[in-house]
């Protein structure tokens, strides 16, 4: 009697007919869906210094351009060492009455904030997505929403101050400065703001270079909230003004995202000041999947943990390590959910892979996936069609990498997945953990126990355990090793702009 | 005595095929749902969803009158020529014989569910006779109900050798394998399911979630599941199993999101009615309607279409 008849029998039957394959053309067709909100943007865009927008010292501006077309979209402000002072005059001016409002008052703005961006959060998204190349689904859907949820968030600590550190209390540090990358412009902004506003105290931030606008664009809805002047100051600039921001004698803390390399210099330059400092910087991640996991559902992890926002994310699942048992079957499954990602137009509503953020950043990931091929390492890429102008980059997966590939230690900050595999627990931990790096890992398994255990043993600030990139306000992010010191979101993160006194 | 007892069968089948992670897949699907179809992609889909339909009605009040009327929208669900007819009309195997008559010359197959439809609590000699019966009468296809009662009692052998007799029954009709995935309940049991049914029925015969009769039917989660199970068989064995997901499809938008997870998952060849149905019915309406839409502009209001069939 056939019980439970194997699959296997039939493939022998199979002899002489070719491999089954699946196709995935285009005999359905998705038209484009561009999306046609307005961003509403200036021509130019001044800095932001106690609550008015004001010309740079320096008189000169640069352009910011849509890396998915290379056209210009605005001129932003080129904020000078005279014009970060001038931020901080007014930060440490605001400062005195500020850190003494009541806390419910400091809550009002916050929640005028979050409802202002909410407000206008098809706007904001589009403006975000036309800065930065990252697809209008993820701006929409990720971006907005949790800078939004980021205010939210903190708007409820703020008359809440004394339970960030139960028996003890607390105050506000002064003025802080803060600089934050391009691959989250608004998101890392709120993340930033809304903890160091909710203390009580001040704030001059810097955007990245390259994506300005929604931070000046959030500085009109801080004008909309009645924000005091002076509260939240805004200097655009490249590197230059960003040291100026972080060496600045008015500076209580410094808080920094970015890239590590950059992240050693400020604290080489702080070193002997009694300035506070979280740095939140760059990372390697392993997602380790096991034997026993739940493969399609791995794979659709892996896939959004490193093809998210273009790969453009400190954490990243850059590295995947997986079990031998199952190498061959998740690669070939990785190779077909690749097929199906669609490239292109950021502002195209069914993008799920926008622009590389610049041309620099392009060069730097085709630079690394060279000499990753160089070192021996096999390339499969999306067959998709690219357009023809702005920074696009394939899909990429490299098989056969090892841990001493410069694929698997350096951070490549693109769409681009290291393949590496392990045979025991104990490998995929060591692996995991050899590396400068510790902001984040993934574990994919349905075992629990398994879970738990690496859970502790992966040196990592965040380990998600069958998902990835999880993020929610109330969780604290940030990372061991050279990933970084502090924590932001949570308790944790407001714990950092505060002092016991 | 001999052959594995029912818990190492479990065990070997689950250890096989894997686990389903339910959050997983839910977030997957939830993508379906935010792409955005428009201008000739939707035309086009919602015409291959059209062809697609099996248009059903499965009612203790069913006439040869009413069948009558329901093979007649099979056939010509529009008066525009350039709407398709549907794939099939699904009958109980009582009407076949009528359904047979009004269809019989052209594209549109007539499917009976039979095997004691919706329980499967008859004797097996009993649904292996009514297949049988609903086959002699015409029928091109046989809509089957696995025995869940000996799915959940672990006795996976005496599952898959109905369903393997049901094959043998069918003679040269196709099959359609009823899951019924609300009483299966967990996604680890519709992908078993799926399997043990897969392996014993035959290329170009079709898994389906569910009769349309108990609360939960179709959603794009179990569909996931199931296309998965499909392409994982597929590429492992070349035979191409085909997908009906019945029950709950109402709207021409969710039928939409389902062809989306069809091409992202199984990919173009399985973008035809030979291998991808809708059991339902109020969903051609809404098909027709959406597509009197894209060509006027407006939304026709329900008494412009025909046959406002609300069963199913």
């Amino acid at each position: 009697m056939p019980t439970l008849v194997s699959d296997r029998k039939k493939s022998a039957a199979r002899a002489g007919r070719p491999l089954p394959e699946l196709i995935f053309g285009d005999l359905w067709e998705f038209d484009p869906a561009p999306e046609t909100a307005d961003p509403k943007l200036k021509a130019r865009y001044n800095l932001f210094i106690d609550g008015q927008f004001v010309a740079p010292k320096s008189g000169k501006h640069f352009d910011s351009i849509n890396p998915a077309n290379e056209q210009k979209l605005a001129e932003i402000a080129l904020g000078g060492p005279g014009d970060v002072d001038a931020a901080y005059q007014a930060a440490h001016k605001a400062f005195a009455s500020w850190s003494q409002l009541p806390g419910r008052d400091r809550a009002k703005y916050l929640f005028r904030i979050a409802r202002l961006l909410q407000d206008r959060a098809r706007e904001f998204a589009v403006a975000e997505t036309l800065d930065g190349g990252k697809p209008i689904k993820e701006s929409r859907d990720f971006d907005v929403p949790m800078a939004a949820a980021h205010f939210f968030y903190h708007a409820g600590w703020a008359d809440k101050t004394e339970y960030v550190a139960p028996g003890r209390r607390v105050a506000p540090l002064g003025v802080v400065g803060q600089v934050i990358p391009w691959n989250f412009p608004l998101l890392m902004l709120a993340w930033k703001l809304a903890p160091a506003l909710a203390m009580g105290n001040c704030v001059v931030i810097k955007p990245a270079e390259t994506t300005s606008i929604t931070a000046l664009k959030l500085a009109e809805i801080l004008q909309d909230a009645g924000l005091p002047p002076g509260v939240v100051n805004i200097v655009t600039g490249a590197g230059e003004t960003g040291a100026a921001v972080m060496a600045h004698p008015l500076a209580a803390k410094i808080a920094f995202t970015g890239s590590t390399e950059v992240g050693k210099i400020i604290m080489r330059s702080l070193a002997g000041s009694d300035k506070k400092m979280t740095m939140e910087l760059g990372g390697k991640a392993a997602n380790i999947i096991f034997e026993d996991a739940p493969i399609d559902q791995a794979v659709e992890g892996i896939i959004n943990g490193i093809f998210f926002n273009q790969g453009h994310v400190c954490c990243a699942g850059s590295r995947l390590l997986i079990h031998e048992p199952v190498a061959e079957k998740v690669i070939g499954k990785l190779r077909h959910r690749l097929r199906v990602l669609r490239v292109g137009d950021p502002m195209d509503k069914n993008t799920d892979v926008g622009a590389i953020n610049s041309k620099d950043q392009l060069e730097k990931i085709e630079e690394l996936v060279a000499a990753g091929v160089k070192e021996g390492a096999e390339l499969y890429q999306a067959p998709c069609r690219l357009p023809p102008k702005g920074f696009y980059f394939r899909p990429t997966l490299l098989t056969g990498v090892t841990m001493s590939h410069r694929v698997a230690r350096e951070e490549i900050f693109g769409p681009v997945l290291s393949i590496l595999t392990f045979r025991t627990v104990e490998e995929a931990v060591e692996k995991a953990n050899n590396t400068p790096y510790g902001l984040s890992a993934g574990v994919w398994t349905d075992k629990g126990s398994r879970i738990l255990k690496l859970s502790t043993e992966l040196k990592a600030g965040v380990v998600w355990a069958n998902t990835y990139n999880k993020f929610d306000p109330a969780s604290p992010f940030g990372g061991y090793k050279e990933s970084g010191f502090g924590r932001e979101g949570g308790r944790q993160g407001l714990l950092d702009y505060a002092k016991i006194v | 005595m001999s052959g594995p007892s029912p818990r190492a069968a479990i065990s070997r089948l689950f250890d096989e095929i894997g686990p389903v992670d339910a959050v997983g897949i839910e977030e997957r699907v939830a993508k379906y749902t935010t792409r955005s179809i428009k201008k000739a992609s939707k035309v086009q889909g919602l015409k291959l969803a059209v062809s697609m339909v099996d248009l059903t009605t499965l009612e203790g009040k069913d006439t040869p009158g009413k069948i009558a009327s329901l093979c007649q929208k099979a056939l010509h669900p529009s008066e525009d020529p350039a709407v398709p007819a549907v794939a099939a009309v699904c009958v109980y195997p009582s009407m076949v014989r009528h359904a047979k008559r009004h269809v019989a010359d052209s594209s549109v197959k007539v499917a009976s569910v039979a095997t004691a439809f919706p329980s499967g609590q008859s004797p097996l000699k009993t649904r292996l006779a009514e297949v049988k019966g609903a086959v002699a009468d015409g029928a091109d296809e046989i809509d089957m109900v696995i025995n869940r009662g000996a799915f959940l009692a672990g006795e996976f052998g005496e599952v898959q050798d109905e369903i393997a007799a049901v094959v043998e029954a069918c003679g040269d009709a196709a099959l359609k394998v009823i899951l019924e995935v609300s009483e299966l309940e967990t996604y680890d049991a519709i992908r078993a399911a799926s399997f043990l049914a897969m392996r014993v029925i035959r290329e170009g015969d079709f898994i389906k979630t569910s009769t349309g009769k108990t609360s939960l039917n179709a959603t794009l989660g179990n569909n996931q599941v199931m296309i998965e199970a499909i392409r994982d068989f597929y590429l492992d064995t070349g035979t191409a199993i085909g997908m009906k997901p019945a029950g709950g499809i109402r709207a021409a938008k969710s039928s939409l999101h389902f062809l989306v997870a069809v091409k992202e998952t199984l990919g173009d060849a399985w973008l035809t009615n030979e291998r991808y149905r809708f059991g339902a019915s109020s969903l051609l309406n809404d098909l027709l309607r959406q597509l009197e839409k894209e060509k006027s502009g407006a939304y026709q209001a329900p008494y412009y279409f025909s046959d406002a069939a609300e069963s199913y």
